[in-house]
């Protein structure tokens, strides 16, 4: 597999600041100017996606130095999740990414089943699936949406914002929650699918293809579109692995790395797809990248239907998943692992793994040690987007002051998640 | 794989360089204080799994294992090539060591050392820019120490001197 190919570069060297590899420094003859100005731009910028802080020098309308300052959305989601039980813990994961929540929940309680060795049933594997493609498209629509509303396509927010809706009915459909569903349980699902899903499912499936040949007929041809976007926020291969950036950032600079195929989880070797790489390294080729994933998840999320097990839908392992309701009015033992499950919650071996799964943004990793206790003793998320805003600096040399919004849109960070 | 502080670098480049794990995925750093202490009873069952019919598959309870120092800090190192190989890379540091930067190594090293000592404490040295990143610049302490209270962060009321 040959994962990046030559090609012509698109620049030649390295583009990566030094000595901080995050922040573009003001070259000395500019410095000692008074034509530089530094501006604030956040963190209360709309076009920032949350509350990122960038401070930009200015020479005119080019960007000469550049800080991005992160840390206004920090809530310790990683300290209270070692003040709760591995069953509570679930919560507080999708939380962190408000667009890719399943991705993040099943990340951790990926991590947990790897630690319990725990079998899970093939229904809840592929029904796990199905879900983190749903939410890949909604991670993507949302990104499309806003993106090409901060760069004036206002009327792309409210198509995007049409098929947005009908997943997160789908949502609603099986978890009951439009987001943040916490369906995936330690061992399985909550609960299993309802029957009116898979109608309701295959309806959407056939309405999103046309939804993307939509949104490709709006902004594809439209000049405005291509000349904001072609050529701008470049990011080599070399830099974008010696910066360690994953995703669509990653492919859009011509890497052909997706963890879905590079490192199969769940039932990704079952199904069939294509992972879309693009050479360019510029902010359209993260776009068409984005814009083709879609196409790819529907297609998952199809196979997935057709080929779903049936079965149980989580593990049956009294010492870690809740036994089944109409069993704690029978049956004595039931009722005693109900009663110790919720009140002090099970106990996971000791040990320390590291679980990656391919988001939305990226190489969405989970590092987490128990010391076989029931709440875990250290829980750390690799969160993609915070990897991709140490890329902005490099992005953003030569790059004029209306580019920065298509730059930061581009990289596609939930601040959340950045600052967890 | 568990290396010696003043070897980390060599360490780093030798995994870069000759083994080919060009892409540093993530840096943890984990506080050990308290560990197996009073409050952890540790495991109950086996790793094999239960079977609630079968005698004596309910498992045994042991306290976890000692740790050599107070802190851990792990990175996670990929090889971007088919197979896709992973290796842990850890160190051990009490609390007054400090730790070789990989910014030099890896670049994207920076903003994960830049967390670690923001929120653990640990000091990394070499590193270009070491200032608090998701706390504010004058924040007291390290929030995720094992020390460091949950809710103790002091509140300002507006009538205060």
């Amino acid at each position: 597999m040959a994962i990046a190919p030559e090609r012509p570069k698109i620049y030649e060297g390295t583009r990566i600041p030094a000595p901080i590899p995050s922040v573009l420094e003001v070259r000395e003859d500019l410095r000692s100017s008074d034509d530089v100005l530094t501006v604030n731009f956040g963190p209360n910028h709309p076009s920032t996606h949350g509350v990122l802080r960038l401070v930009v020098d200015l020479h005119g309308e080019d960007v000469v130095g550049l800080a991005a300052v992160v840390g206004y959305l920090h809530t310790g989601f990683e300290k209270s999740m070692e003040q709760k039980s591995w069953w509570k813990a679930i919560t507080y994961a999708p939380r962190i990414d408000y667009l890719s929540f399943q991705a993040n929940e099943l990340v951790f309680v990926l991590a947990v089943e790897k630690l319990l060795a725990i079998e899970v049933p093939s229904r809840a594997t592929w029904m796990r699936m199905l879900l983190s493609e749903l939410n890949r498209i909604h991670s993507h629509l949302v990104w499309l949406g806003t993106a090409a509303l901060e760069l004036g396509a206002i009327s792309m927010f409210w198509y995007c914002f049409r098929e947005r809706d009908r997943i997160l009915d789908l949502f609603e459909l099986v978890a009951g929650f439009r987001m943040h569903t916490r369906y995936f349980q330690v061992g399985g699902l909550a609960e299993d699918v309802p029957a009116g899903f898979w109608d309701e499912c295959a309806k959407f499936v056939e309405v999103m293809p046309k939804a993307v040949d939509e949104y490709e007929a709006l902004v594809d041809r439209n000049e405005i579109w291509l000349e904001r976007t072609q050529g701008i926020g470049l990011l080599s291969a070399d830099d974008a692995i010696a910066l360690g950036q994953s995703g669509p950032v990653l492919r859009g600079s011509g890497i052909d790395w997706d963890l879905r195929r590079a490192e199969p989880y769940l039932a990704y070797d079952q199904v069939d797809f294509r992972v879309p790489v693009y050479d360019e390294g510029d902010v359209y080729a993260r776009y068409r990248v984005r814009m083709e994933e879609m196409r790819e998840s529907v297609k998952i999320v199809e196979q997935a239907m057709r080929r779903m097990p049936g079965g149980p839908w989580i593990a049956d392992d009294r010492k870690v998943v809740l036994p089944p309701r109409e069993e704690l009015h029978t049956s004595m033992e039931s009722l005693i692992h109900h009663f110790k499950i919720v009140t002090e919650g099970f106990r996971v071996p000791e040990g320390e793994v590291y679980v990656t799964v391919e988001s939305p943004r990226g190489e969405l990793g989970c590092y987490v040690v128990s010391d076989g206790g029931p709440k875990p003793w250290r829980v750390k998320f690799r969160a993609p987007s915070f990897v991709a805003l140490e890329a902005t600096a490099t992005c953003m040399r030569d790059a004029l002051v209306a580019d920065m919004i298509a730059i930061v849109g581009s990289l596609d960070t939930v601040m959340g998640e950045v600052d967890r | 794989m568990v290396v010696d502080t003043p070897r980390l670098t060599d360490a780093a480049l030798h995994l870069r360089d000759e083994l080919g794990f060009n892409y540093l995925s993530d840096v943890a750093a984990t506080d050990y204080l308290g560990w197996g202490g009073k409050g952890v009873s540790g495991y109950i069952g086996t790793n094999r799994g239960r079977d609630l019919n079968e005698p004596a598959t309910q498992g045994y309870q042991r306290l976890p294992r000692d740790k050599p120092r107070r802190f851990s800090v792990s990175y996670h190192l990929l090889g971007l090539r088919a197979g896709a190989p992973r290796v842990r890379l850890q160190v051990w540091v009490d609390e007054d060591e400090q730790v070789p930067s990989l910014v030099s190594v890896w670049p994207t090293a920076d903003w994960h050392e830049r967390e670690a000592f923001d929120l653990m404490g640990l000091r990394f040295d070499g590193h270009p820019n070491q200032r608090r990143i998701l706390m504010d610049d004058d924040w007291e302490g390290h929030p995720l120490r094992k020390d460091y209270p949950i809710g103790g962060e002091p509140v300002r009321f507006s009538g205060e001197a």
